[in-house]
């Protein structure tokens, strides 16, 4: 570091962070010399709770990773246990699992313009799109119940039905939201102080979203067509044509105008479920004890691909579960897309990839080093068994 | 000093100004809270206004059971507000762990670390809520019975 340049610690508390981060940030002038990410703030030990509680439980631990892509987060969890179990959900609960994964693709895209407008000072912006974010909000809440977690998913289905009033206030909420959106839409296209204050800001370019591993509307507005929902159809995406919405921007515009192209793509979307919905049961049985084995279900959030891995062990406690939340696979590009950008456009490009804090941090440090010892789990149970045997506690017997 | 006293009390009542700090939440709570300060419930008339320093606010909204990482930073924070302080913990994590309370990383409520004043559970909890909160708060400052606990 030569005398021109100065380290700017920024967090975790900060105006325009929502959420505990922390970045050092080495400036020459105004230029982004080097960033250094440190997340971890939020860390809460999530996975290690659900080792110890049963499957039904471990719903409610896995909802609350994150406030905003809840739906998204239990659908992965769910759909992990029911292809563990073996069981078919009923076709009237994925449609209806994809009803809610769309609401809340439609209120998270909408509370990301307004984040995204306010870090640019576009407050008049801010303030209308979280209007809008409210009807999206109590469709949810007259559905589900409660605003933020809604709680609509279980193992086997879904816990509630779509009855008439619903389905007469989703229909009317979309129709104002699409005229609404028309004119988000519209802004984003042709205001020009927008554009520019956007264009060119933090650049990941289509090898580097490759690079980088980048997912979501972060890779999507680099040319990358990746969304789960076509990749690797799940649920009732199978039957539903979605189109993915690309960009070649690849900047913080680009993603700006696919995030608001897809909520368009959302509602049409939720009107293709709501006419080709079918009747019949929301739920099947699922088994208290789960069979042994192990799975990976990959799932489109709001955000972008979001990977649960679990493992079971026969009994109604699991073995392991593991959440990587895409906002995870987004962090890595960061350090590129802040470089060589100007400290003024810091606060843009992080909220760009919208992240998510709470979804990321899980996360396992592993230290390269040459004696690292590396351990599966038997061993790893060996050696915990013979921990406890000297401290006087045999638990060899214990079978798991 | 009495009259500074007062001043102080008046001006608290008619604005208090807040500021809002995470402290390990799943940002459900976090987004209600600024949910609370647009349009449909604009906690602004009220004459509420989210500060991004410390030493310019009155009010400490905190969310989420508080991680071993946070814990040092929120005291910090509440040490840098100026006096008369108060302290509201927004959803069931911060009044006392919710879920996460007994996980490895997670030290539980906000009271095991810095005072609370007004507690309020939910999860999450809805900007109505929040505007009650801040409401009992500003009863109680005007009893002048700011710094005793209030259960929203």
């Amino acid at each position: 570091m030569n005398d021109n340049q100065i380290v700017l610690p920024i967090g975790p508390q900060h105006p325009s962070l929502d959420e505990p981060g922390s970045f050092h940030i080495t400036l020459e002038g105004e230029k982004v010399i080097n960033a250094v990410i440190g997340v971890g703030y939020n860390h809460r030990g999530l996975e290690k709770a659900c080792e110890s509680k049963n499957y039904i439980q471990n719903l409610y631990i896995i909802e609350r990773v994150c406030g905003i892509c809840s739906h998204a987060h239990s659908t992965a969890y769910c759909m992990a246990v029911e292809e563990l179990a073996g069981v078919t959900v009923p076709p009237r609960a994925e449609y209806i699992r994809v009803i809610v994964a769309e609401l809340e693709r439609l209120h998270s895209h909408l509370l990301w313009l307004g984040v995204a407008c306010h870090e640019i000072g576009f407050d008049t912006m801010f303030m209308y799109s979280w209007r809008d974010r409210e009807k999206v909000l109590d469709v949810l809440a007259a559905f589900g119940g409660n605003r933020v977690n809604y709680g609509v998913n279980t193992l086997g289905g879904v816990r509630r039905d779509l009855d008439e009033t619903i389905l007469e206030l989703i229909v009317k909420t979309l129709d104002t939201l699409e005229e609404e959106i028309k004119l988000f839409i519209d802004i984003a296209m042709t205001e020009t102080t927008l554009i520019n204050r956007l264009k060119g800001v933090g650049k990941l370019s289509r090898e580097d979203a490759i690079h980088y591993g980048a997912v979501g509307p972060v890779a999507r507005a680099a040319g990358i067509a990746h969304d789960m929902r076509v990749y690797e159809p799940y649920g009732a995406y199978r039957e539903i044509p979605v189109n993915v919405i690309t960009d070649t921007h690849a900047d913080v515009y680009g993603r700006t105008l696919v995030r608001m192209l897809e909520t368009q793509e959302s509602i049409r979307i939720i009107r293709h479920c709501l006419k080709s919905i079918p009747d019949g049961d929301i739920t099947m049985k699922v088994p208290r004890r789960i069979p042994a084995g192990e799975v990976i279900v990959r799932v489109e959030a709001p955000r972008g691909e979001d990977v649960h891995y679990l493992r079971s062990n026969g009994t109604d406690i699991l073995d392991r579960i593991r959440v990587r939340a895409p906002t995870e696979a987004n962090w890595h590009g960061m350090k590129h897309m802040l470089e060589g950008g100007y400290l003024a456009d810091v606060p843009i490009t992080i909220a760009a990839i919208d992240p998510c804090y709470s979804c990321t941090d899980r996360a396992i440090v592993v230290r390269s080093q040459e004696n690292t010892n590396v351990m599966d789990w038997k061993q790893l149970r060996h050696m915990s068994v013979d921990y406890y045997k000297k401290q006087g506690i045999d638990f060899a017997a214990c079978k798991l | 000093m009495r009259m500074i006293k007062k001043a102080i009390t008046w001006g608290t009542v008619k604005s208090p100004w807040i500021i809002h700090f995470n402290a390990g939440a799943c940002n459900g709570c976090d987004i209600e809270v600024l949910d609370a300060l647009t349009p449909r419930y604009d906690l602004e008339r009220v004459g509420i206004l989210k500060q991004g320093s410390p030493r310019h606010a009155d009010v400490l909204i905190c969310t989420g059971a508080v991680t071993l990482q946070t814990r040092d930073r929120l005291i910090q924070i509440y040490d840098q507000m100026s006096h008369p302080k108060f302290v509201i913990a927004i959803g069931t994590c911060a009044c006392t762990g919710g879920i996460f309370d007994d996980c490895y990383c997670v030290t539980g409520g906000i009271d095991s670390v810095i005072p609370v004043d007004v507690y309020i559970p939910g999860c999450a909890v809805r900007p109505e809520s929040i505007l009650r909160a801040v409401d009992t708060l500003i009863a109680g400052l005007q009893e002048k019975k700011g710094g005793e606990h209030h259960e929203a």
